[in-house]
């Protein structure tokens, strides 16, 4: 229904924008005064005033319209009041079920006099819909047309509109980072109302397989985080050593040794292992690199986990490597030639120049481009969910299986589930202080580069 | 060693006496030996480095593609069907005893059956066998009247058998086909009824949980409408918020702070965009789980700080002169942009788009937190519809227990893979075929 309104009001803005050109081409050939916009701009002004309340509108009901009927029908169920939000939610799911038409077990009258209720109201929400799309794009094409004349600034309004829609716009990032720390931090509140915050933040042990069911036979659960940063932290590390030397090394050949054919070759050669996805590399450690660590530690005498955090973290470090050499290229680049001349002068060889002048110089960008990168590893998730392990565990052995913050996010959020457990709810908290994690690595790599960028 | 070490040997200090530095001695050779070999190790660092990083990719897409290509193929046989005397309704062809007509057509490709043998004898064909035939004769009708041919799928088993991915060889007990299954397949092979043709089901076939079935249609049709919503919603925004920022927005904090935000978001992991989806999309504003309009809103929220950044560089690269001159003739500030500055701009917006897009088409978490991970098996007709998307139907396969999900999964992978180095591809054209330098 709502693919046939949009529909509806495409047609009719392109109606209205015709229109408005032929009437605005009229009044311009009937008379000798020169018009203030061109035909173009009256047509497009008429199709903004048709269609952008009704769109707006549109979207706004859609919405709305399943909280407010959902309201509406439990307003008029018999002592819904009483009744728990989680209850509440249950028993809207079950009429809409009934509503549908999908429900095994047979409904109580009351659960079906609901149905009937919700059924006619989305009906009459549906028409009301239609109704009032309709009406907003009459009136706004009556008015668009009808402010056609020589006088009337269309140009000017066509312009207002995009610039409004232009700031609209500008705002959707800050939107979307409030939408983010809004539905974190609500989330993360009402898990603390189950779960005790000093719990979450120093318990040592996370067990977050509870019973949903009171029949249910499962652990206590726990909810310290502790050993999931741990596990973060492990692996993330176990990146970094792969990727650091591998990025810096390779940017410095690149800058300095490679000439420019192998430049033009190896770049783009990085720039592909930049550009797959990480659930590539996510079914590749799993294929091939933890069964090799596994044979490789069993070789060594130790009882390699075949979700080893070595596997994970390693694999990860090749993603990170031209994350790193390229930010390091660009703050090679940086460094002036004057610079580089002057240690060559001074009877310095290559080596002792980018050692000794050039790592020196280029440092802020490195250690910037490195924190940037840590972050990434920190948040990088298909690769651990395939190939990290789920139990949390405190364990610096790298041929063990630990877990990450993200894995334990995807974990306890795949498939169905309500917001109303623990468990749901613990992804929420760990997912908050993730963000906060990430963004303060962000912000600190930006700082550092700004504040102690040399000036040359 | 160091230059530093020099200076002390040449530096007139208090009562030192100055001693020229004889750079012809055997310790002066020695010291540039050891120099350029420090040189020269650096530098084959940096090469090892370098083999490194790429002898990994080589390898990656080497082991993908060898056990990735097997699933391109699937063993099938050729069965001959005696529709003539079937007992089928012809204006129910649905409810008709397909599974009887089969069976009894494959029963014929054998000497003899004992009934102790039969299960083990059907289980060489897929387990659907009956749906294919059906299909094939509601697509067809033309075929209840005669004997006709049709090709059906051998089961996950004993494709790997045929492909050799099973050791016949091996004790009965450690393989997935038993001595049964081997005497019957030998048989129905040496009267050249199998065959290997490409596997269009891949691309064609919706998912399944029997591999020999598996297909990435609805993958691929959601992974279309995800980055389509994804386009619609980043591209318009995107342009319009870097015009903006870069041509009217006044310098003051709140511009700062949307250009930080901006910044910051590009850097937000992409899970945490999953969440917001998870929390707000499906939570809050009550849409519809696994839906690809949800997944194609979370992407696009998700690219747009890439999009801002791309357009605004792409912006600022036209020369200035341009919109002094548009100014100059009287044009107003809107029609400098959009008339001049943007067309201008807009090889290297779309090349930055694609490329956009591209990271989109590859991202996972995000589509699992909203469920795109759902088993369906259809491909979705709208946005609405649940559906998964390439890149979880990946994660699904991966997940699979069954073998032949391995070459599938790999093969998917290959298959993303295409698109990817298609989209780059164009992208790579339009940099160079349409942007200028100015």
């Amino acid at each position: 229904m709502a693919g046939y309104l949009l529909g509806f009001l495409l047609v009719a803005a392109i109606v209205s924008a015709v229109l408005g050109m032929a009437r605005a081409r009229m009044k311009r050939d009937a008379s000798p005064e020169k018009p203030h916009s061109r035909p173009i701009y009256h047509g497009v002004n008429a199709a903004i005033w048709t269609g952008i309340p009704a769109f707006v509108f549109l979207v706004l009901w859609l919405m709305s319209q399943n909280a407010v009927v959902d309201m509406l029908v439990l307003g008029g169920f018999p002592d819904a009041d009483a009744l728990s939000n989680a209850e509440r939610s249950l028993l809207i799911s079950e009429i809409r079920q009934v509503a549908a038409g999908s429900l095994f077990k047979e409904p109580t009258p009351e659960i079906l006099a609901a149905a009937e209720h919700l059924k006619s109201l989305e009906a009459l929400a549906k028409w009301a819909m239609v109704a009032v799309v309709a009406a907003l794009a009459s009136v706004g094409a009556f008015f668009g047309l009808r402010a056609i004349g020589h006088r009337y600034q269309a140009r000017h309004s066509v312009e207002r509109s995009v610039t409004w829609f232009m700031m609209f716009s500008s705002l959707v990032a800050i939107l979307t980072t409030a939408g983010i720390v809004a539905s974190l931090l609500y989330e993360t509140l009402q898990f603390f109302a189950k779960v005790p915050v000093t719990e979450f933040l120093f318990g040592l042990r996370w067990e977050p397989q509870i019973a949903i069911r009171a029949d249910q036979v499962a652990g206590q659960g726990a909810f310290g985080m502790i050993p999931v940063l741990f596990g973060t932290f492990v692996i993330s590390m176990l990146a970094m050593v792969v990727a650091i030397p591998t990025g810096i090394l390779s940017a410095i050949y690149l800058t300095e040794y490679a000439d420019e054919r192998l430049r033009a070759v190896v770049k783009p050669l990085l720039e592909i292992l930049a550009g797959i996805p990480t659930i590539v590399y996510g079914f590749f450690a799993v294929l091939t690199v933890a069964p090799l660590i596994r044979s490789i530690g069993l070789s060594l005498g130790v009882d390699a986990s075949p979700n080893s955090a070595l596997a994970a973290g390693g694999v990860m470090g090749v993603m990170l490597i031209p994350f790193i050499s390229s930010l390091s290229d660009d703050a090679f680049a940086a460094v002036p030639r004057a610079m580089r001349d002057g240690s060559y002068a001074l009877g310095a060889t290559k080596g002792e120049t980018i050692r000794r002048v050039l790592l020196p110089a280029a440092l802020p960008g490195i250690v910037g481009g490195v924190l940037l990168a840590l972050s990434r590893a920190v948040g990088e998730t298909m690769i651990v969910v395939m190939a990290a392990g789920l139990i949390a565990r405190m364990s610096l052995n790298p041929f063990d299986a630990v877990t990450t913050v993200t894995v334990q996010i995807v974990t306890l959020l795949i498939g169905d589930s309500e917001f109303d457990n623990p468990k749901t709810l613990a992804a929420f908290a760990l997912g908050l202080v993730l963000f906060v994690f990430t963004l303060g690595l962000n912000l600190i790599a930006l700082t550092t580069v700004r504040k102690y960028r040399e000036k040359y | 060693m160091t230059p530093g070490a020099l200076t002390t040997a040449v530096s007139p200090g208090a009562g030192a006496v100055i001693r020229p530095v004889d750079w012809k001695s055997d310790a002066m050779a020695a010291r540039r030996r050891a120099r350029y070999a420090a040189d020269r190790r650096l530098k084959i660092y940096g090469m090892v480095a370098i083999a490194f990083a790429i002898g990994f990719l080589a390898i990656l897409i080497t082991t993908l593609s060898f056990t990735g290509y097997r699933a391109f193929v699937q063993t099938m046989a050729t069965v001959e069907i005696d529709l003539s005397e079937a007992e089928v309704d012809r204006d129910n062809l649905m409810d008709a005893n397909w599974r009887g007509i089969v069976r009894g057509a494959l029963r014929k490709q054998v000497a003899e059956l004992p009934r102790s043998l039969e299960r083990d004898f059907f289980g060489i064909f897929t387990s659907s066998a009956h749906f294919i035939v059906r299909d094939a004769v509601i697509a067809d009708p033309g075929r209840l009247g005669r004997t006709s041919t049709f090709a059906i799928p051998l089961s996950d088993p004993l494709d790997q058998l045929a492909k050799g991915q099973i050791n016949p060889e091996l004790p009965e007990s450690q393989r997935r086909v038993n001595d049964v299954q081997i005497k019957y397949y030998e048989e129905i092979e040496s009267k050249g009824l199998i065959s290997q043709p490409f596997n269009w089901g891949l691309f064609f076939n919706a998912d399944s949980r029997f591999p020999e079935l598996a297909g990435l249609a609805g993958a691929i049709t959601g992974s279309f409408w995800v980055l389509l919503v994804c386009f619609l919603i980043s591209f318009p925004v995107g342009i319009a918020a870097a015009i903006y920022l870069e041509e009217f927005a006044p310098k003051n904090r709140i511009t700062d702070i949307i250009e930080i935000n901006i910044n910051n978001l590009a850097a937000v992991p992409s899970v945490v965009f999953g969440l917001l989806g998870l929390a707000v999309f499906l939570g809050w504003f009550g849409l519809p789980r696994s839906a690809p309009f949800v997944g194609g809103l979370v992407l696009s929220l998700m690219t747009l700080p890439t999009m801002i950044i791309v357009t605004r560089a792409s912006l600022k690269s036209v020369p200035s002169s341009i919109r002094e001159a548009a100014l100059g003739i009287g044009a107003s500030k809107h029609e400098a942009i959009f008339h001049h500055i943007l067309p201008l701009a807009m090889p290297s917006v779309m090349t930055g788009t694609i490329i956009g897009l591209a990271q989109a088409l590859g991202e996972t978490a995000p589509l699992l937190l909203i469920g795109m991970n759902a088993f369906i098996t259809s491909p979705p007709g709208d946005v609405f519809e649940a559906s998964t998307a390439l890149p979880t139907q990946i994660y699904i396969w991966a997940d699979s227990p069954e073998r032949g999900f391995v070459a599938r999964t790999s093969a998917a992978i290959l298959v993303l893979l295409g698109f990817l180095v298609a989209m780059n591809a164009i992208a790579v054209f339009l940099r160079q075929r349409f942007e200028r330098r100015w």
